[in-house]
């Protein structure tokens, strides 16, 4: 997958990000260097206040680097206006949060479509991409439910549909895990490594082993330093899931 | 994102609080209402004034003797009479816009009829007066030509003045005696009410003008052919400001003054005195419509208020659109776009309400009043400015929000 002649979609070189805190100053993120090539599974580990959120916020285009460079699919995009980076985020980089942060009492149809309306795509297009993206998730029958009539695996379902709606080539994950019973957080990660199989690079930001243990390349953040970037043999989430639905009922086997 | 889009998700956001955006609304809807029916009441009064102006007749000028000038001594006005019987006349005559011209020659004296009195003016009139005041005769019949040419003693009573002598009893063809001289009442006035500055004008006799310089009023004026006014009436249409003109040029000419000299006479348009009175009223419409508008600006501080608390409520909503790829104008124009809507919809309630109060006002206090669409125009433009210049600023506070910091808050 990652090639010596081909771009990294994600290159950056010394990133330093320093939050002013009243008179002193913090260091999130204390000169950063990484390339990640497309197609890949990377899980972010780190304690908290480890600048594991840092680096994802200024990954994910949210926030611009106080020093350093950062180039996404060869682009230099860390110092963009604010405008242009909205609309990276936009068109190449779906979000999946721990808090699902779906738009309350508004359908799941209508949650999915949201980046699109910032598209400007036409309405009648707009429904059909969503609908479509919905049923990727196995959602297609909760299309005119609230976030309130729906499971927290399913918020995250629609969440992840909404990630996808504009055919991005980077889904940023900020532990989304977090808020999900273990099996619910199972088929959540099952569906993100489909994705990933599928050739869009997943990244996900965790403090748990058990989830990290699902990409194929684990970075370990340390007081705003990279202090680890090793290869990972990734566990089959969906073989879990099916492993645990066996176990919970026993007589359907 | 198009312009239905936006509208679509504020309306959304609206309905979501709905007893809140109704609130939000009172104040717009208030204040609109406020202006509406106050403009409706104004503009009724306002009406009403120049219906006055139309029945007491805005077209009727009135000729004052003037100032009687002797070896540099200036008289009083009036105290000797300066226009004629003839300047009436020669008005009429030479003046096409002018209608008729009715010389007046007036004085006080005492009507007895058996042994009753009552003392009223007494006008010495031509039959043309009676048309250039547009004043009926109720019972009875008028003064025609042939009793000035032959100094008929006959006699037109007002309603004050018949009242007074006869009671509720028909006084035509009765004699009543004016100054001790007898004359036959012919007829009845019909009922004029109080003039401008509060005079009782029924309270008069009218006998031919011959007959008052004649029998009745007598005195040096019988020499003279002077009288103390002339009523004249333009022609409808007619430019009223350049018939006074004519009309002053030509007594000028008539009374042989110098350019250095000033008028003997003094013209008076009744139109100036209820174009202030007009232009009172107005006054007090923009008065109630002005203290209105304030209710309007306290409804849109009360927007402005509910829009910054609805953008902290949903700071993470909008660091969620942001991180999807909201920009900063896109925001605005959401927020922006619900402030108007708010203020328009309360805006067209608050038409509603102002129609329906006007009408009771109308309705239950008997007042007249007029709705105009101007005002309704204005109204619904007004309450969309006020919902741009109150939601811009929390509209622009929220599209300024850092997109991390919006999304984590709490």
């Amino acid at each position: 997958m990652r090639g010596p002649d081909s771009t990294p979609l994600i290159s950056v070189r010394d990133l330093v990000k320093v939050y002013p805190l009243g008179e002193t100053e913090v260091r999130a993120l204390a000169g950063v260097s990484v390339d990640i090539a497309e197609g890949e599974f990377v899980a972010v580990m780190g304690p908290s206040g480890s600048g594991k959120s840092t680096f994802m916020n200024l990954i994910g285009c949210l926030d611009t680097p106080t020093s350093g460079s950062y180039r996404f699919a060869g682009e230099d995009v860390a110092y963009l206006p604010r405008d242009a980076l909205a609309g990276i985020r936009n068109h190449r980089i779906g979000f999946v949060f721990q808090q699902f942060n779906l738009l309350p009492r508004t359908s799941a149809l209508e949650n999915v479509e949201l980046p699109l309306l910032y598209a400007g795509v036409p309405a009648a297009a707009r429904h059909a991409a969503a609908r479509a993206k919905l049923a990727q998730v196995g959602l297609a029958s909760r299309e005119h439910h609230s976030p309130a009539q729906l499971s927290g695996g399913q918020q995250q379902r629609v969440a992840i549909a909404r990630a996808l709606v504009n055919d991005p080539k980077l889904i940023l994950a900020d532990e989304p895990t977090g808020a999900l019973d273990s099996g619910t957080s199972l088929e959540v990660m099952a569906l993100l490594q489909e994705l990933n199989r599928s050739g869009i690079t997943v990244i996900v930001v965790t403090h748990e082993q058990d989830i990290a243990a699902f990409a194929s390349r684990l970075l370990t953040f340390r007081d705003g330093k990279l202090i680890g970037d090793l290869p990972n043999a990734p566990k089959d989430a969906a073989a879990l899931a099916a492993a645990q639905r066996h176990q919970a009922e026993p007589a359907a086997a | 994102m198009n312009f239905l889009a936006t509208l679509k998700v504020a309306l959304a956001a609206l309905r979501v609080n709905k007893l809140r955006s109704m609130l939000t609304m009172l104040g717009i809807i208030i204040g609109v209402g406020a202006v509406i029916t106050m403009v409706a009441v104004g503009a009724g009064a306002q009406a009403r004034v120049e219906d006055q102006i139309r029945s007491l007749g805005s077209n009727l000028i009135i000729i004052l003797s003037g100032n009687f000038t002797s070896g540099g001594v200036r008289m009083g006005s009036g105290s000797q009479l300066t226009i004629s019987e003839d300047d009436a006349y020669s008005l009429a005559r030479e003046i096409p816009s002018i209608h008729v011209a009715a010389p007046t020659l007036r004085g006080n004296g005492q009507v007895v009829f058996g042994n009753t009195n009552w003392a009223t003016q007494i006008s010495g009139i031509t039959p043309d007066y009676l048309e250039a005041r547009q004043w009926e005769v109720v019972a009875g019949r008028p003064i025609d030509p042939t009793h000035v040419d032959s100094a008929a003693k006959v006699v037109l009573l007002g309603q004050t003045v018949a009242r007074s002598l006869f009671g509720d009893a028909d006084p035509v063809g009765e004699t009543v005696r004016i100054r001790r001289v007898p004359h036959t009442v012919i007829g009845v006035l019909d009922r004029k009410g109080q003039s401008m500055i509060g005079q009782d004008q029924d309270d008069v006799a009218l006998i031919p003008i011959t007959t008052a310089r004649k029998r009745v009023l007598g005195g040096t004026n019988v020499k003279t052919r002077n009288v103390q006014n002339i009523t004249v009436r333009v022609r409808d249409g007619a430019d009223i400001a350049a018939t006074e003109q004519e009309m002053r040029d030509l007594l000028r000419q008539r009374h042989k003054l110098q350019s250095s000299q000033e008028d003997d006479f003094f013209i008076r348009n009744l139109s100036e005195v209820l174009a202030a009175q007009e232009a009172s009223s107005r006054i007090l419409a923009l008065l109630l419509a002005a203290i209105a508008s304030v209710s309007l600006i306290v409804g849109g501080i009360g927007i402005m208020n509910i829009m910054l608390v609805s953008v902290t409520e949903r700071t993470r909503e909008i660091g969620l659109r942001m991180a999807v790829g909201a920009r900063g104008r896109d925001i605005l124009t959401q927020f922006l776009v619900e402030a108007v809507t708010l203020a328009l919809i309360g805006g067209l309630i608050g038409i509603a309400l102002g129609a329906i109060a006007s009408f009771a006002v109308g309705h239950f206090a008997g007042w007249r009043t007029e709705m105009s669409a101007a005002a309704v125009l204005l109204a619904v433009g007004f309450s969309g400015a006020i919902g741009v210049f109150f939601g811009f600023y929390p509209a622009r506070t929220a599209s300024r929000l850092v997109p991390i910091d919006a999304l984590r808050h709490e």
